[in-house]
């Protein structure tokens, strides 16, 4: 049963003399045909960490090293946000190894982000074997059972044979319909064990899966006319439309509709962010003129995004005097948080070009004053002092700021979770889609790092900056050798207030400044990055900034700069938790 | 606490599925992850070979149940879901009682309490006879209020099973689906009983 040699069968008939000279058919071990698998998919580049239950695949790919590049990471999660921060700036599936047990487990907190956050991954993970399941074996863990509620998909591989069909399944779920992670558990005797395999076969159907709804031209005609007739429309745009490759189509959509258009910090960079029509990013920390706005718009176009509750804050008070197009790929998003007057189920790629079609090119000069208003508001209560500080300490807004005009916005941003994350979403300069990477749905501290990692091996051609607070750095740090040895070129920007910054802020305006464990002391970070041969710069002056950051990116290989930020600054606007946006304060 | 709202009731859900190893707990995990209680679940084949069906009951809005209905249906393996309140199906349990003989036999009128609650016996032995019906909630609840004064041994209820009573369409194309379409073999540890025939490290 698993044996390691299996004798050719000798050709019985003549069809079977033929079927045995056909070159189409292999005999391959299991770990082999993974490989083909993944070669056929066109997969370039792994990110992984070898172990017991996943040897087979990892002996195989000893042969494989011209044709697939594998990233060894410093811990399983690192390598899973790498793999997502390489399917965010590429667009491709992002593919994982790791062994079973804590190999396997330490994917979770990945999975779960790629879910929520829709992005496409294949993690292939080593299991003990076949027999051995259910008996406590040594590194053996449930990773099926404790993986359903975090993947797409996820099946596991008992026997050789199953592989390519089963791969084939895996990348096509992955990465149609609306994205995300699938997870394929192999057992070690299928990665050893040897069968005949004939020719990959990609998937493109199965039958009990519809990742597309069918579009349907009469509520296509019914939000057409919707729109055509409002006064005051508002567009939000979410990932759905980088996901459905839709840039070309939402941006001809917005110019000849004229509606004024927001994003959620996943859809960022869709349109460009000095696009005339984009009136900036929505959500708790989003701009004024948006979240006000939603309250007073008389129709309310969502395109692939899911009215997160960042999003919308309280519901009862969210947009209730708006008629609701929703276009989305999802039918579970139509209806969940907000209902929708005119559902546009389908692809926003094909939805949004049939609506192209039907509105009426128009300007709402007088709908869009109101935004240029509010956004005049919000730059005197918030944006000039953040940005452009007369303070002695500099602001986290202002690195932003100096990085734009360094970058011009044609950098890839990864951002990591909190008070940074929201500053950068804010301020950053975004020429191109696939600009900003960012764990949003899931807020997962310690996902820039390794993000960034991917992300680079995504767009190789791209300058990648990292911008990191000194809280996440901390978690997935390790991943400073994974730089050190591929010598992959990622930039880190470090913003350091020396406080879990976010939770502070909220300490501070619900908790009566009773600042409770976010007081987090840091290493030297320089020092650090020296350890694994990174070079790197602190500052804490404002006149060394824009020279260290060019320095940051000038240099040929990676670099940290860690920049000592002021310590207790809040970000604003905000809305409030249990309000509505309406309601947002900025101060 | 919030209150109950008012408009929770039951409801009938039949999800048309793959037989494969795993979807129960992917379809279980999207009610418990909403601390949503399963009242009742049934898996079994349905009228087409290939296909498997699942009866779930559950109390709660009929808002509640239509988004996780959609959120069944979005499962890779899950071809199609309906929702239905009792009115629009036609649904059975079963019931099995075990009664003492001596008892049941000296005492009650056998005879009498069979016909009254459409039970027959399915087994009778000297020592204890089992007694089953088939019906709605109330009528296997109230065989057990009889027999429970007879020192009733054992008592067990089906998972509901339920027919749609508008379901002719969808059977049409779901006979269609398969023969254009036929589904794959359950795919299964082949391994298990095999321990100490094969070399492992």
């Amino acid at each position: 049963m698993y044996t390691q040699e299996q004798p050719q069968p000798v050709p019985t008939s003549p069809e079977a003399a033929v079927a045995a000279a056909t070159p189409a058919t292999r005999t391959l071990s299991g770990a082999e045909a993974t490989l083909h698998a993944l070669l056929a998919e066109g997969v370039d580049t792994i990110f992984g960490y070898p172990g017991g239950a996943i040897i087979p695949i990892y002996d195989a790919l000893y042969d494989f090293k011209e044709q697939l590049n594998h990233v060894l990471v410093r811990h399983e999660q690192g390598g899973i946000h790498a793999a997502q921060g390489y399917a965010r700036s590429s667009g491709k599936v992002g593919v994982v190894f790791a062994t079973s047990g804590p190999g396997a487990t330490n994917l979770v907190t990945g999975l779960a982000d790629a879910l929520i956050d829709s992005t496409p991954l294949v993690c292939i993970t080593g299991q003990v074997f076949a027999h051995l399941l259910g008996t406590d074996a040594f590194q053996e863990t449930d990773i099926i059972n404790i993986t359903t509620p975090i993947t797409k998909w996820n099946h596991q591989v008992t026997d050789a044979s199953e592989i390519p069909e089963v791969l084939a399944k895996a990348f096509y779920i992955a990465r149609s319909g609306r994205p995300g992670p699938v997870l394929i558990d192999i057992t070690k005797n299928a990665q050893i064990q040897k069968a005949d395999f004939a020719p990959y076969q990609p998937c493109t159907h199965i039958r009990s899966y519809r990742p597309k709804p069918i579009v349907r031209p009469e509520y296509v005609a019914q939000a057409a006319e919707l729109i055509n007739q409002a006064k005051r429309p508002l567009v939000l745009w979410g990932q759905g439309v980088l996901l459905g490759q839709a840039e070309q189509e939402f941006r001809q959509f917005i110019e000849k509709s004229g509606i004024p258009a927001a994003w959620t910090i996943l859809g960022a960079g869709a349109l460009p962010t000095g696009h005339p029509l984009n009136v900036g990013m929505l959500g708790m920390h989003g701009n004024y003129g948006p979240n006000v706005l939603t309250n007073e718009c008389d129709v309310l176009i969502a395109i692939g995004m899911r009215f997160d509750d960042r999003v919308t804050g309280r519901l009862d008070k969210y947009a209730r005097q708006a008629q609701v197009i929703h276009l989305d790929i999802d039918p579970t998003e139509i209806d969940k948080n907000v209902a929708a007057t005119v559902p546009v189920w389908g692809d926003c790629k094909e939805t949004l070009p049939l609506l192209t079609q039907l509105v009426q090119a128009r300007t709402y000069p007088e709908w869009r004053q109101r935004f240029t208003e509010h956004d005049a508001e919000e730059i005197a209560a918030v944006i000039q002092d953040e940005l452009f500080p007369t303070s002695d300490e500099l602001t986290m807004g202002e690195v932003i700021q100096q990085l734009n005009e360094l970058t011009q916005g044609e950098a890839i941003i990864v951002t990591d979770v909190g008070q940074h994350q929201m500053v950068a979403c804010r301020y950053a300069k975004l020429n191109h889609t696939r600009s900003n990477i960012t764990s949003g749905g899931l807020g997962t501290m310690g996902f820039a790092l390794p993000a960034a990692i991917g992300a680079k091996y995504g767009a190789p051609e791209r300058t990648v900056v990292a911008v990191i607070g000194d809280g996440g750095i901390q978690m997935t740090i390790q991943e400073l050798g994974t730089i050190m040895q591929t010598g992959v070129n990622v930039k880190i920007l470090l913003l350091n207030n020396q406080f879990l910054g976010m939770v502070r802020q909220w300490q501070e305006l619900f908790h009566e400044r009773r600042y409770s464990f976010v007081d987090i002391a840091s290493p030297d970070y320089v020092t650090v990055a020296q350890g694994y041969s990174i070079a790197g710069r602190r500052v804490d002056a404002r006149p060394e900034l824009q020279n260290a950051l060019r320095e940051m990116l000038e240099h040929p290989g990676s670099f940290l700069l860690e920049v000592m930020v002021t310590r207790e600054n809040n970000i604003f606007p905000m809305v409030p938790q249990g309000c509505g946006v309406g309601e947002i304060r900025l101060k | 606490m919030h209150q109950q709202p008012i408009d929770r009731r039951e409801y009938n859900i039949t999800a048309y599925t793959e037989n494969q190893v795993g979807l129960l707990n992917r379809i279980a995990i999207i009610f418990s992850r909403r601390k949503i209680n399963i009242e009742s679940l049934n898996t079994s084949p349905s009228e087409i070979e290939g296909i498997h069906r699942f009866n779930i009951v559950v109390v709660e809005t009929e808002e509640v149940v239509r988004k996780i209905a959609r959120q069944i249906e979005k499962q890779v393996e899950v071809l199609k879901v309906y929702f239905n309140p009792n009115e629009d199906v036609i649904w059975q349990e079963m019931a099995l009682y075990k009664v003492p003989t001596d008892v049941i036999a000296e005492r009650a009128l056998v005879e009498r309490l069979l016909r009254e609650h459409g039970a027959r016996a399915v087994v009778i032995r000297k020592d204890y006879t089992v007694f089953e019906t088939t019906g709605h909630r109330e009528e296997t609840d109230k065989l057990l209020a009889v027999l429970q004064p007879y020192g009733l041994i054992e008592f067990v209820r089906s998972a509901r099973i339920a027919i749609i009573k508008g379901s002719e369409g969808f059977h049409h194309k779901l006979r269609e689906f398969e023969r254009i379409e036929p589904g794959h073999e359950v795919s299964e540890n082949d391994y298990l009983n095999s321990r100490d025939k094969v070399f492992s490290m």
